[in-house]
């Protein structure tokens, strides 16, 4: 009897639920151990670190998903993450790698604050000001991603490396204008711009802790699941993901497709940085995202790209941000700790799709007959 | 019996507020393990807990970024009761404002900031004093007059600062000329080693720093050249370099605000502590010769007993112009909003 390991043709559907949950399971376990052995240090008894650990585990699960201002958390922290993945997985549905969603992000926030302080001064209707902020936030998502559109099209660049070095030269742009001619004069000189007017904040709710974005992230779901099932685009870009020979072929303009894709992918990562200034920053501030463009990568690829998927896993991520603050607060967990379990979970994820890719065959070994 | 009842209700109400600990939180921007600025905090924290014990149950918090990010950070431990909430740097101004609103309950402190609402008060110390010591100690051990500063952002706590080091400076040695750099970093080691060594490069015999990491010290080690800490003593990182530092003592302080929110006597007055508080000083090694170390002394008490001010006129700014003149000297309103150089400062606000 043998046993091979060999690469799965197709990947049975039932596996693409399994694996995520059986990867953060795994990851929970490992930090598990991490976790007691730490609190083992600290209290001396394996009991009391063992009980420990159970206990912050209900801190790390009950706070940001049962508790009422830590759902508040895990809303607002998920709303830039989910605008970013859905605009991320509407470009991987073409095999588009787009891994410039933190710039598109920062250009978005940028051209938003631009709108907000300086081209729509005055405009006093809350209504008019969101919408044309949030117009040009996403247009400016959308021209950042034009760059490394037009490249592929026409001089057949990368796109992943053209996104990805966008993003630091969109970070110096903001920084540029925070620290220089946008600095808000009556700031003290800390780099950050003035705050936005008052009619340029998206209205909130829940006593002022949540704000309307995440309507929007959903509405956008919504929308581009449309697409995706049931209109002639969702179908063509498909084809063009599956194979671009066999869509110019069928006569689908492949160049044209490419374009589209990424910078409406631009779009929607930059109206995610316009509604995070008009919801929760209410200023433009150097390093105002800690990374949520690499995390929504994360997230689209979890999602399998399918975008009502996206908006549960944003939630989750969200809450996962929000439960190791509060191990940090609550059980004095230093932040290495915390690096070490966020990299654990990614850590784990990956490798569960690497080894879900693979399959063991168990093969009775043939009969050799005997030589003599 | 109703007046028994009643002065029964107060002995309990007295009774349960001695037996509850007070809870305390600290929020720090960078790691504690950044051997500066939240270091310091932290031992101020250590110290607290260190004296008063069973009164107090401390949580502390690390590398809570800057902006809107810190608000869900500050309302977690507000909405779990907590009784005093200190933030440590600038950004969380905004934040703090905000949730202090939401929990009038909770006392938030804010360290550096110039906000206040009915429950969030402001505190922070008059850093410049001991800089301006430091300041003395640069001018007079270097040879080649050229001082390199590392400095974090272009706001008005390190402008000042860097002003008074520099009128330190030109206080024992006119010639020389401070050359400031900016990393527009609180902490990343790696950035502000580069930056050092880039005013090594050009020529500086001593480096000064604001930032929390000891980088720019073990720069100026590497070169075997002088430095100038901050936060802490540093001298455990550039044995051989470490000149002195001016540093933080948080703890009296801390202890002090505990206790006030205790005893119901804390209000939102601003706090803005000197040396004479003992919230700031200046530790300087042995690399340091006595008749050095015995003028920053004579200054430090001329300094405490009020008869000596760092800016003190006459002070030119970098274009030549009078800003203060003889007799005069800057405003505690002017200090805190400083966006000016003194004329000894080689370098733009960006």
């Amino acid at each position: 009897m043998k046993i091979k390991i060999e690469k799965r043709l197709n990947t049975p559907r039932y596996l693409s639920l399994v694996v995520p949950v059986v990867s953060i399971f795994a990851a929970l376990l490992i930090m598990f151990v991490i976790l007691t052995i730490f609190f083992m240090g600290r209290i001396g008894s394996f009991q009391g670190a063992f009980s420990e650990t159970v206990s912050a585990y209900k801190e790390l699960i009950t706070w940001p998903f049962f508790n009422q201002y830590g759902l508040y958390s895990t809303i607002s922290k998920m709303v830039p993450l989910a605008f970013v993945a859905l605009g991320l997985s509407f470009a991987y549905k073409m095999k588009i790698w787009n891994i410039g969603g933190e710039g598109q992000l920062y250009m978005g926030a940028l051209a938003a604050t631009w709108a907000a302080l300086f081209v729509f001064r005055g405009i006093t209707s809350p209504i008019l000001l969101i919408t044309l902020v949030a117009i040009f936030s996403a247009i400016a998502g959308a021209l950042w991603a034009l760059i490394p559109a037009l490249m592929k099209a026409y001089a057949k660049t990368d796109e992943i490396v053209v996104t990805l070095m966008l993003n630091y030269v969109a970070i110096f742009w903001v920084d540029y204008l925070v620290y220089g001619p946008w600095r808000d004069p009556k700031g003290f000189g800390f780099p950050g711009t003035a705050a936005f007017p008052e009619p340029a904040m998206l209205p909130t709710f829940f006593d002022g802790n949540v704000h309307i974005g995440i309507f929007i992230a959903i509405a956008f779901a919504i929308l581009l699941q449309y697409i995706d099932v049931k209109t002639q685009w969702g179908f063509n870009s498909r084809i063009v993901g599956d194979n671009k020979k066999a869509a110019t072929y069928s006569g689908i303009k492949v160049k044209k497709y490419t374009i589209i894709s990424l910078v409406v992918s631009g779009a929607i990562a930059g109206l995610g940085g316009g509604v995070q200034m008009m919801g929760m920053q209410h200023r433009l501030m150097h390093g105002f995202s800690p990374g949520y463009g690499y995390t929504a990568i994360i997230i689209a690829w979890l999602a399998k790209l399918n975008p009502i998927a996206v908006i549960f896993v944003s939630f989750l991520f969200g809450g996962l941000l929000v439960g190791n603050d509060q191990l940090q607060m609550f059980y004095k967990l230093p932040i290495s700790l915390i690096s070490i379990f966020q990299g654990l979970v990614l850590f784990c994820l990956l490798g569960g799709e690497a080894i879900a890719a693979y399959r063991l065959k168990i093969e009775k070994a043939e009969e050799v007959p005997a030589n003599e | 019996m109703k007046k028994l009842l009643f002065v029964l209700a107060i002995l309990l109400f007295v009774a349960s507020l001695s037996v509850a600990a007070t809870r305390v939180a600290f929020v720090y921007v960078s790691p504690v393990g950044d051997g500066g600025y939240t270091f310091m905090h932290d031992q101020g924290r250590l110290y607290l807990e260190e004296a008063l014990g069973e009164d107090v149950v401390v949580d502390i918090i690390e590398s809570v970024p800057e902006g809107a990010e810190a608000e869900s950070v500050f309302r977690g431990y507000a909405q779990r009761g907590y009784d005093i909430i200190f933030g440590t740097s600038f950004g969380y101004m905004d934040s703090m404002v905000k949730v202090s609103k939401q929990f009038p309950k909770t006392i938030f402190m804010h360290c550096s900031g110039y906000k206040t609402t009915d429950n969030m008060g402001v505190y922070f110390g008059r850093m410049y004093q001991p800089r301006f010591l430091s300041g003395l100690v640069a001018g007079a051990m270097t040879k080649s007059n050229i001082i390199g500063y590392v400095a974090a952002y272009p706001i008005p706590e390190v402008i000042r600062g860097i002003n008074a080091f520099a009128l330190g400076v030109s206080y024992v040695n006119p010639e020389a000329k401070i050359h400031v750099v900016w990393s527009n970093t609180w902490f990343d080691p790696t950035l502000e080693k580069d930056a050092a060594i880039s005013l090594l490069d050009i020529g500086a015999d001593v480096i000064a720093q604001h930032q929390d990491s000891a980088a720019p010290q073990q720069a100026a080690e590497e070169r075997g050249v002088m430095s100038i800490g901050y936060n802490s003593d540093m001298s455990a990182f550039a044995p051989n370099a470490f000149l002195a530092a001016p540093i933080w003592a948080w703890g009296p302080y801390y202890v002090k605000a505990v206790q006030d929110v205790q005893n119901g006597t804390w209000t939102n007055e601003p706090y803005w502590g000197g040396i004479e508080d003992e919230l700031v000083d200046i530790v300087m090694s042995d690399l340091v010769p006595a008749g050095v170390a015995n003028l920053v002394y004579a200054m430090r008490e001329s300094i405490i007993k009020n008869q000596f001010h760092p800016f003190q006129g006459p002070i030119y700014d970098q274009d030549g112009n009078l800003r203060y003149a003889e007799g005069e000297m800057a405003s505690d309103e002017e200090l805190l909003s400083m966006d000016w150089f003194v004329s000894n400062v080689v370098g733009r606000l960006q």
